[in-house]
This record gives C-alpha cells, structure tokens and sequence, in this order.
C-alpha cells in the first residue's frame, strides 16, 4: 500500500506534472496539476476508512444534503453538458435550449418520486432496492446488467470526449490524455471509493459553477446586462439571423423530439451513478435535500451554457484567430466555451476554463466507474456467485478490483474508438436507463403486482428492444455502418422502449402464475411502509 | 366529541398525502414539458414572436421560465415535506 502512495508521488504526479506543462498555457497546467494534488490528497485520507463497506459505497452515509446536492451536480454536469449545450446554442441558438431542459426536467422527478424512497428502501445500489421484494438473484443480474450496460457507453463516449479535449487544451496526444484520465479514475475510485469520488466531485462542481458563472457575467457586461442586447448583435452576426431565437432545424418531428424528452427526463432518473449518491447522506431529508441544491445548481448552469452560447456567436463567428480556413470553430463547435473564455479573458481565464473542463471529466468518469464496481462486486458477485455468503473484506477486494478493471477497459476502449462519433453512445446509455433501470425500479415502489419473471422478463425485453432500435436506427444503421436508408425510422427510441418495457413487466407479472399473490401483496405493503415511514 | 384517528387512518392518509403530492407534481411538470415540446413541433412560429420592443422571443421566455420553473417546484416540495409531511411522519413514529 504504502509502496502505492510512494508510485504516485514520487512517479505519476511528477510525471503529470511534465506531461501537461509541455502544452501551450502554463495557467492550465498548474490549475489543473492543484486540482490533482488536492484530490490525490484526499483520496490518500479517504483510502484510510475504504476499508470498511459503508465507507467505500458510500462514504458512511456521512454527506450533508448541501454537500450531496453539489456532488450530484458534480456527477451530472458532464464535459458534454458543459461544452456540448454551449457548443450547440453557439452553433443553432435556440434550439440548445431544448436539450438543456431536457436534461434539466428529470430532477424534480427524481425529487418527487425517487429521492427519499430509494435512500428509505436500499444500502448502497439501486439493485438493493429493485431485489428487495423480489427474488435476489435475477433482479439483481437484471439491474446489474442494465447498470454496466449504461456506465460502459457513458464511460466510452467520455473517455473518448476526454481524449480529444485534452489534447486541444494541453497539447497531449490522444493516448497520453486517456491513460491519465483512466490512471486517475482508477486511483479515485479504487483507493478512495465514494468519499474520494464525492469531494472530487463537489470541488470539480464548485469550480464549474464559479468558472461558468464568471464567464457569463463577462458577456453580460460587454451588453450592459441587457439579455435583449446580446440576442440582437448575436443575430446580426450569425448566419442564420433571427433564425437563432426560435426552433428550427435540430428538431424536425415531433415524435423524436417527444421520444429524445423521454428518454432525458426517465433517464436521468435510471442513471445507476446518480442514484448510488443517494445513499450517501444520512436520511431521507438529506437525500430531499440533496435533489433540491442539484436541480438548482444544474438548472442555473444550464441557463449559463445558455449565455454562453450566445456569447460566443456574437465573440467568436467573426474573430480569424479562432476559425479555421473554412471558417468553422478551431476543434469543432464543442470549443465555443473555451475560446470565448480566451476572447473574454484572456490567457488566465483560458487556463482556468481548460483546467475545469479537465477536472469535470474526471469527476464524471468516477461516479460512473464506482456505479460499475458496485454492480460486479456487490450485486453480480456477492448475490448472484455466492448468494449472500460473503465476508466484507472480500466483497470489497472484489469491487475494488473491478473498478480497475473497468478503468483499464474504459482506457482500451477510449483509445479504441479515437476519432469516431461516440455521441449517441450518451443517448443510448439514457435510453437504455430509461427502458430497464427506471421502469424496474419505478414498478418495484409503485406497483403491487409486480412479479419477479415480470421484471426480469420485461426489463430485458426492454433493454434488449432498445438497443436494437438503436443499431437499426440512423444512428448507427447510417451513421456508423453507411447503409442508405435506416430499418427503424427514428433517432431516438425511447417513446417506443419505454413503453415496450413498462407493458411487458405489466403483462408478464399478471400472468405471471408463479407468484404468490398474497405474498406479493403483503410484501408490497411492508416495502411502503419502509418507503415512506423509513423505519427499516 | 371528535373521535381522534387511529394510526392506521393516520398512516393511511399520511401515504395518500404523500403520493397526491408527488404525483401531481410530477404530473405538472411533466404536462409543461411536454407541450413546450409540442409548440415547437406543431407551432414553432408562435415561439418566435418577439416581446414588445425586445430581441427576447416567447421561445426563449418559456424555456428559462420552465428552467427556474423546475426549480420553483423542487422548492415547494421541499417546503411542503419538510414542514408538513415530516411532521405527520413523526407522529406515525
């Protein structure tokens, strides 16, 4: 262990350190080398207690909901939120805005309906609370499978995001930049479990929010803080005129955009990672707590990226430093944010901007890798391999063992798919969330009848129609494999899976003739009490 | 004289309260998402009315009003949970 900690002092850190000073902005570097070293720091003290369960999955319960709400900010706010949303308003104006709402509106659900009752039912996975009336071991491969499933694309579509980024910002090439994203993640979460992953995240939170609320405010005040202001010079400049201010060509049927608002809004509430943060505070008023500061803090970041944006067409369409000579965005649009930071404030904002685009990933990619060690360790191992017979020690070497694992796949799989558009892989993960860990667990609290062949039957039904859809769709089907016309019409599945799932668990359990219903009725109203009452 | 509840009716009323609350919430945001994006599917031109005398279209006041919207109704969630139904969950304890 020790032999450990001297590695990464006295060899990764000093090496980081000259592998990110070699690029163009010193300021990036060393903001980015203090954000390493504190939260190395603190892993070091965190690896100290990962020793014991309640700890490693979930920081012994011992988040406020003040702390929590930020970390699941931390947890939600992607590279792609940030860079994406902001690339994307500066690229169509207002149609960045659908997608900001989008993943904004799943919150106060998850507020509403999921928050308290998933901290009252469960421990530290959400299969803890799917497998709770039901039958142990396929709820919990069921659940496991759709947590992997989902962290896995996330994990790629990141790494590969991660890859590209760092090599514009530092200057590092695309293999270097995902060995130190892997190699970091794997340290985070292996050594220091949740309580590292969640102080990674509320620092990284914290610095995003403060970078994107500086950067806003300084287009602001080149308008004299008039909204009106910003949005006529962005028309007079943007190709599209006064086409930016109001929907257009992003969304063109209202199927997809009704099935993209479906699979945002009951994917947030299926993502394994997010729901795992739940179980890091102390109460259910915490967990309330928590969801009530996250859907502030994203929602005011999303209005930011918004005039972010905005701030860049007016900044950046004319201005030849940041355009190629084709007269697009240097590095693609997903670099408005980054070059408006230097348009606006010069080489030291760049550096901090950079250095927290940098920071987010890695608070993103660690939530993701803990969500997957847990499943393996916890549900696949403990309670599908040896039905419950497990020693804590054992249960968390192998968790922690497979959070390596799954970090040196997400490396080999980030260098694998270099340079290829793994965007939709995010829109598949939501989708598949939406279609197999959302509906279980939504059945699991809402509905008596729900049987343990429904949910296993039906949550694979829907896992498996929604990915099918997806490669069948123009996504993949054109997109990927360059055939002419798609087989399944549409982007995005999700109108279609979800709904699939949901009546499949449906049918399947009422004629399910297995089942006791009695028992299962009885089961049920013990499972509300806990829900509500929280009194396990 | 009035007949106090038993618990049971208590806990009863307790998770009837509880689940009017949040569905209906759930409900209402769900309802203003969803026409907002059927006005952009079927009316995208009404979105792109300008306010009186501004560059601000309707689209753009709606979708940062849904935005603070949302956080709106988290906040009177929390409000209502926390001094309402919590108090009543103590009384079931």
């Amino acid at each position: 262990m020790t032999v450990f900690y001297y590695f990464i002092f006295l060899f990764f850190f000093p090496s980081l350190c000259l592998a990110t000073s070699g690029g163009s902005n010193y300021f990036a570097a060393i903001i980015f080398i203090l954000f390493v070293f504190v939260t190395l720091l603190i892993t070091y003290y965190a690896s100290k207690k990962t020793n014991i369960k309640e700890n490693y999955y979930a920081a012994g319960g011992k988040i406020s909901g003040f702390q929590n709400g930020l970390a699941i900010a931390g947890d939600y706010m992607s590279a792609a939120s940030f860079l994406g949303i902001s690339g994307l308003v500066f690229f169509s104006g207002f149609d960045g805005l659908i997608y900001s709402i989008g993943f904004l509106v799943g919150w106060p659900i998850i507020l509403f309906l999921i928050s308290e009752r998933l901290k009252n039912l469960g421990k530290f996975t959400f299969a803890d609370v799917t497998s709770i009336r039901l039958e142990q071991s396929k709820i919990r491969i069921l659940s496991a499978i759709g947590t992997l499933v989902t962290v896995i694309l996330y994990l790629i579509a990141q790494m590969v995001g991660a890859g590209s980024l760092i090599q514009i910002l530092f200057g590092l090439p695309y293999e270097v930049a995902v060995w130190i994203v892997g190699i970091l993640m794997i340290i985070y979460v292996g050594f220091g479990g949740m309580i590292a992953t969640t102080w990674v995240q509320i620092i990284k939170a914290f610095l995003l929010i403060f970078g994107a609320s500086i950067l806003a405010f300084l287009v602001f005040k080149e308008f004299s803080f008039s909204l009106s202001n910003l949005l006529n010079q962005a028309t007079l400049i943007h190709d599209s005129g006064q086409e930016i201010l109001f929907p257009g060509r992003l969304i063109d049927d209202p199927i997809s955009a009704i099935s993209l608002g479906i699979a945002l809004i009951l994917g947030t509430a299926g993502l394994p990672h997010i729901l795992m943060r739940f179980f890091t505070v102390p109460d259910a008023k915490s967990a309330r707590i928590s969801a009530l500061y996250a859907t502030t803090f994203i929602g005011y970041f999303y209005i930011l990226t918004f005039v972010i944006g905005f701030g860049a067409i007016v900044f950046l369409t004319k201005d030849s430093s940041y355009l190629d000579s084709t007269g697009n965005l240097l590095g693609s649009n997903n670099m408005a944010a980054i070059h408006l930071s230097h348009s606006i404030g010069g080489e030291f904002f760049l550096g901090f901007i950079s250095a927290v685009a940098f920071a987010t990933i890695l608070a993103v990619v660690s939530g993701l890798t803990l969500a997957g060690a847990s499943a393996v360790g916890r549900d696949l191992f403990v309670y599908v391999i040896k039905k419950g017979n497990v020693d804590d020690k054992k249960e968390l070497l192998v968790s922690k063992s497979s959070s390596v694992l799954i970090g040196i796949l997400a490396i080999f799989l980030g260098i694998f798919f270099e340079g290829q558009n793994v965007a939709f892989m995010v829109g598949l993960a939501f989708a598949v969330a939406a279609s197999t860990n959302f509906p279980i667990l939504f059945l699991t609290i809402t509905w008596k009848h729900l049987t343990t062949n429904g949910a296993f039957y039906g949550g694979m039904i829907g896992l498996i129609t929604t990915i099918a859809l997806v490669i069948l769709g123009p996504t993949i089907w054109i997109e990927v494999f360059n055939f002419k016309k798609a087989i399944f019409p549409y982007k995005y599945p999700a109108i279609f899976t979800v709904s699939i799932s949901f009546i499949s668990i449906v049918l399947i359990s009422l004629l399910d003739k297995r089942a006791n219903k009695l028992e299962n009725i009885e089961k049920f109203n013990k499972l509300t009490r806990e829900a509500y009452l929280g009194n396990k | 004289m009035k007949k106090l509840p038993s618990k049971e009716k208590l806990y009863n009323k307790f998770i009837f309260l509880n689940k009017l609350i949040a569905f209906s919430f759930s409900l209402l945001i769900l309802f203003i998402y969803f026409a907002f994006i059927l006005l952009i599917g079927f009316r995208p031109r009404v979105l792109g009315i300008y306010l009186y005398d501004s560059y601000i279209t309707v689209g753009i006041v709606l979708g940062l009003s849904i935005i603070i919207f949302s956080i709106f109704l988290t906040f009177a969630y929390t409000l209502i949970a926390n001094n309402y139904l919590d108090k009543l969950k103590d009384k079931l304890k």
